[in-house]
């Protein structure tokens, strides 16, 4: 068995983009089947437009359509496409000086193998089918035929309006690994048991238990077989409903100091009215059916009203 | 070796709006520092250097933007850095500006911070779900509010406390034409009246969300002496902690009372509410007001509430506190902290406007962020420090 515990995680989410007036140029330019680039303060036409002259700092607006046609100034080949890239099959990223532009600009250029790439080379654009204004309406370049390229299909007048954003989707996927201290503790929850750790410098139990005590800098290590009772120091009711949420509010996120324990941790109070919730309100852990177990805090389904009285303030008042 | 003079000498911000869909990042950060430049009669090209501040990467989704930004912002061939501290690092940033010229390092310094929080969701990038614990997390509301709840149990607050702060810094949001909220008529009574979002944090006791920048140009004292009005910089500071420890302080953190102790100590002020003349404080949600009051001793433990209910952290009050309406009024959250440093410069150089505290001379810049985990705070006065 491994020593800690791993699971995958997602971290996605469609980001938008306000492209300002110079971006918008270019992108409303690639969208409409042209290639826009600006001629900076010092004469040079750059592609795409830098949003700011590197000379004067003033927002650029000498714009200057160049050609679709262009040579290949430095290339290198990928055998092996990952997801996301330009291409689906092997391909080489290049950059490319467009005719009438005085730098180059990075983008594919798609022919079967790197014996097919060399630095000089001529390319011209070949446009994407449907056009939305993003760098992708160049699908890649690819070798100059003998005959002139075809001009871009024409923009119907639905599409007259600039680019003036676009939407970015992120998507990370990562292993969330969590330490052998907090390992420990989730196989026990798995076992139905609450084990903390003890900090041997300060003796303070932690739950979870930390692989570097916040006060010490050592990790955790005395088991200590914790109550599946406590009390609600603190919380709060979430009304508001958000983005990934994975509970249904209203509900009540409270800090639970369990016997035992030295730091409160957070989870969901039911089995009562929100706003009869208390601070100081005795509770215990209400599991889930076993047969639904996994290496998780959430096999406690969670917390409920014992139906004590009350702890008194002076009991918790150390952990707000 | 001593600490070299600095003094702000040119302030510059956005109009802070939900959505500044007209300029890209790059065109936000150059809409404040162009004005911060002017103000200081000064160009890029007269720059040594640049610092960057903004508040996590997943609330964009641009890993690193100061490289994309180098050229926009006119960095190229001088140093850029790059400041991260979360909430706070709209202070943290002006302080490392601040301390290239203190240092002697170099003569002027342009520091901008910037949030553009249309293009993503602070709520959703603050919630990510962790794997193997509770999925209770509700952002940066949810976060805080247990805390508040604390708060007004520990000081024995009235309700209605938080509602007077929200009040007061929407009403003073109407005299700063930047304010990303001027919403007329706020009471107390309709604060009290909108919806509870977080138990105990109602909607308009929340911050919103806002796309803004921040600009400053710091100078030696040398470059200082040809301004009409520079604001001296007369203390700064920065401290951070664990954001969870066993019997951590989460309403008075350990790490900002000791920031405020030193800040005061190197200011050479020991009566706070007596020496300070305003203060500009990160109020994200209302009842953090009182809150912060007691942590950097403007008023005793327990007695923070109090001062506010008094009406002394109004315009025209004994300190008078977020002059400008405050985060909550205006919320682009890497920018929010340089914003309160720079309102307090623009305070003591008598240039804030309508929302000018007569006769200012010394004034608090002060922001946090993580978990309550890392503060900076800065004194800035009329008078150059020591005279």
């Amino acid at each position: 068995m491994a020593r800690t515990l791993s699971a995958p995680v997602t971290v996605a989410f469609d980001y938008t983009r306000s492209t300002g007036p110079v971006l918008g140029r270019f992108l409303t330019g690639l969208r409409d089947g042209v290639v826009v680039g600006a001629r900076t303060s010092s004469g040079t036409v750059v592609v795409p437009p830098p949003e700011y002259d590197p000379v004067t700092h003033e927002q650029t607006t000498d714009f200057v359509e160049v050609s679709s046609v262009g040579t290949v100034t430095s290339w290198s080949w990928v055998p092996e496409p990952v997801k996301g890239q330009p291409l689906d099959r092997p391909f080489a990223f290049a950059l490319v000086t467009l005719d009438g532009a005085d730098t180059p600009m990075l983008h594919a250029v798609d022919v079967d193998s790197a014996t097919d790439m060399s630095t000089g080379m001529r390319v011209q654009v070949r446009w994407a089918a449907d056009r939305v204004g993003a760098m992708t309406d160049i699908e890649a370049f690819v070798p100059l035929r003998e005959d002139p390229p075809a001009a871009a299909s024409t923009v119907g007048t639905e599409e007259a309006t600039p680019i003036t954003g676009v939407i970015t989707p992120v998507s990370l996927d990562y292993v969330y690994a969590a330490s052998p201290e907090e390992s420990a503790f989730y196989r026990g929850l798995a076992e139905g048991r609450i084990v903390g750790q003890r900090c041997p410098a300060c003796r303070k139990v932690y739950v979870p238990p930390r692989s570097a005590c916040p006060s010490d800098g050592q990790p955790t290590s005395e088991e200590v077989e914790l109550s599946h009772e406590g009390t609600v120091t603190t919380f709060c009711v979430v009304n508001v409903p958000f983005l990934g949420q994975k509970i249904t509010p209203p509900y009540v996120s409270a800090y639970v100091l369990l016997d035992g324990a030295d730091i409160a941790f957070l989870h969901l109070i039911l089995d009562i009215p929100a706003d009869e919730v208390r601070m100081g309100m005795r509770v215990k852990a209400v599991w889930k059916p076993e047969d639904e177990w996994g290496t998780t805090i959430e096999n406690i389904s969670h917390f409920s009203p014992t139906g004590d009285p009350d702890a008194d303030y002076e009991t918790y008042k150390n952990h707000l | 070796m001593a600490k070299q003079p600095a003094a702000v000498i040119g302030i510059g911000q956005t109009h802070h709006r939900a959505k500044r869909e007209d300029v890209s990042m790059a065109g936000l950060c150059r809409e404040a520092m162009d004005r911060a430049l002017a103000d200081a009669g000064m160009t890029l090209d007269e720059i040594d250097a640049i610092v960057v501040g903004k508040a996590p990467d997943l609330f964009e989704g641009v890993m690193m933007p100061e490289l994309f930004l180098a050229e926009a912002l006119g960095a190229a061939g001088k140093p850029l850095l790059r400041v991260h501290t979360a909430g706070s690092v709209g202070g943290s940033t002006a302080i490392v500006a601040s301390s290239l010229v203190q240092a002697g390092v170099h003569k002027k310094v342009l520091t901008v911070a910037y949030e553009k929080q249309s293009e993503s969701n602070a709520m959703w990038a603050l919630s990510v779900p962790i794997p193997f614990n509770m999925p209770v997390h509700a952002g940066a509301g949810g976060y805080f509010a247990p805390h508040v709840r604390s708060y007004i149990r520990r000081a024995g607050a009235p309700n209605h406390i938080g509602a007077i702060v929200a009040a007061k810094d929407r009403n003073n949001a109407l005299k700063n034409p930047y304010a990303h909220l001027h919403n007329e008529g706020t009471t107390v009574e309709s604060v009290m009246a909108s919806q509870m979002l977080w138990d105990p944090i109602r909607y308009d006791e929340t911050c919103p969300s806002s796309d803004g920048a921040c600009a400053l140009v710091i100078a030696s004292e040398d470059v200082a002496a040809a301004s009409p009005n520079p604001a001296w910089i007369h203390g700064t500071v920065m401290r951070s902690e664990a954001t969870s420890g066993a019997e951590r302080d989460q309403v008075n953190p350990q790490a900002s009372r000791d920031a405020a102790a030193a800040l005061w100590k190197q200011a050479g002020i020991t009566n706070p509410i007596d020496e300070i003349d305003m203060a500009e404080i990160y109020v994200p949600f209302s009842w953090f007001e009182p809150m912060w009051l007691e942590s950097l001793g403007f008023a005793e433990p327990g007695d923070g509430w109090r001062l506010t209910e008094s009406g002394a952290t109004a315009l025209d009050g004994r300190i008078p506190v977020n002059c400008s309406g405050g985060v909550l009024s205006s919320n682009p959250i890497g920018a929010s902290g340089m914003l309160r440093f720079g309102e307090a410069a623009l305070q003591v150089r008598g240039l804030a406007g309508e929302h000018q505290v007569d006769g200012a001379r010394r004034a608090l810049g002060h922001a946090y962020g993580g978990g309550s985990q890392f503060f900076a705070m800065w004194v800035v006065g009329s008078e150059k420090p020591g005279s």
